[in-house]
């Protein structure tokens, strides 16, 4: 058995239809960005789910860590004022 | 290095007392968030176990659909009508893709889709014991629909909402697809059934061969299954075997009266104290023998695999050097430009 050099792995993105944003629906192993997009559309899209597809090579993709987490996120936690609902507004107010 | 491979690198300049005692914290916060239900993303740390069992896991359940292509494609040059033919097209283009979603969701854990080929090649990694029967008529083809089908739908239902969530969608999708198989395979045998008498007699010999292996499909019974516990505990089997076999006779024995066949097994019958039908002894020797590659066509099987893998050696490595040469193209007219 040859132990050949892998297809490298690229993320499949698709729009479902015109109005939303693509989605990451999973990936999928193709010698280059065209082949990519051949084989996301067989994959993918065998029962209409989409309008557009993109696909990104899964090594262009900056992550953040897990582990910073807590920093990253957390602060919003303690902002409820950037919610609506902490502005009590009267009934009788129309809502604009 | 993924996030959680940089955690565990630190983790190496520390002394053993306080890597245990961080192992133990990790672990009580792991399994805390699996019994909150959060699911589990592939840059989580999660314990090596689950790890290597969700690897082993997934990846048997990718190779099961794509040795799962062939006992139907041997069907697909003689399907009776042509729209009988494009079904089954469709529906074996679809056992390709659930193994494609399933090996990318394994890649996430950390292992190659090439490890996970090879294994399988080598045959070091097992495969449902379904596919190592072989398919004698058109027949087949509808029993494999209705019975093997359905119980894989049975199987999978629960695994979507598993605690790793790269499984649980590939999960997902794969149960939206699959229904129609199950479907396509029922209207064979209704429509085998409403024939002829000889139809009617191919449909029942089909049934008779395929309602065993579909019952084993399930695996052994809880009491002997080898991973049921933990497996439990970490969200990734989500219902017993006992109890999904029991389901699945329930559901299929009044839709094989419908047809007017007759199951193959003298001791079915309705038990109204319990509510569920009772059934014979299933032929366990035969399950472990058949999951150690000693079915009916268990070496033909690997074989076809080892071939195509091999025939498309020069397929792969054309379409990588092809891509080089066309990015070389790319970059050349960039710097003309």
């Amino acid at each position: 058995m040859t132990s050949a050099k892998e297809w490298p792995l690229f993320e499949v993105f698709i729009r479902s239809r015109n109005g939303l944003s693509h989605k990451h629906v999973g990936s999928l192993h193709a010698a280059d960005q065209d082949m990519a997009l051949d084989n996301a559309r067989d994959v993918y899209t065998r029962r209409g789910e989409g309008v557009s597809i993109w696909v990104v090579p899964s090594a262009a993709i900056t992550a953040s860590d897990p582990g910073d987490k807590e920093s990253l996120f957390e602060p919003t936690a303690n902002k409820i004022y950037r919610h609506p609902t902490f502005y009590p507004i009267p009934d009788e107010v129309k809502n604009i | 290095m993924t996030p959680a491979q940089t955690e565990t690198a630190r983790d190496a300049d520390m002394p053993d007392d306080t890597l245990a005692a961080l192992e133990t914290r990790r672990l009580a916060r792991f399994q805390a968030r699996v019994d909150a239900d959060e699911k589990i993303e592939p840059v989580d740390w999660m314990p090596e176990g689950y790890r290597k069992t969700l690897i082993r896991q997934i990846s048997q359940h990718a190779h099961s659909e794509v040795v799962g292509m062939l006992p139907e494609g041997n069907w697909i040059g003689r399907a009776p009508s042509l729209r009988r033919k494009a079904v089954l097209l469709a529906k074996v283009q679809d056992e390709g893709g659930h193994g494609l979603y399933l090996y990318a969701a394994a890649e996430t854990l950390g292992v190659t889709r090439q490890e996970m080929v090879e294994q399988l090649l080598a045959g070091t990694a097992k495969y449902s014991s379904i596919f190592n029967y072989p398919t004698l008529s058109w027949a087949d083809i509808g029993a494999i629909g209705w019975l093997v089908d359905g119980a894989a739908i049975m199987n999978q239902v629960p695994i979507c909402r598993c605690s790793f969530g790269p499984y649980a969608r590939a999960m997902q999708r794969i149960c939206k697809e699959e229904s129609f198989h199950q479907r396509q395979g029922y209207e064979i045998m209704l429509h085998l059934s409403r024939g002829t008498a000889a139809q009617k007699q191919m449909a029942q010999e089909a049934l008779d061969r395929w309602w065993w292996p579909s019952l084993m499909m399930f695996g052994p019974p809880d009491g002997e299954s080898q991973h049921g516990a933990q497996g439990m505990a970490w969200k990734i089997k989500l219902v017993g075997n006992d109890e999904l076999r029991q389901k699945f006779v329930d559901v299929t024995v009044p839709q094989a009266d419908y047809l007017g066949l007759t199951m193959p097994d003298p001791d079915l019958r309705w038990n109204d104290a319990t509510g569920h039908y009772a059934f014979g002894a299933i032929d366990w020797d035969e399950f472990k023998r058949v999951v150690k590659g000693g079915g009916p066509v268990s070496r033909d099987r690997m074989k076809a695999r080892r071939k195509a893998y091999d025939d498309g050696a020069w397929v792969r490595e054309a379409a990588l050097a092809h891509a080089a040469k066309k990015r070389a193209r790319r970059a050349q007219l960039a710097d003309a430009g």
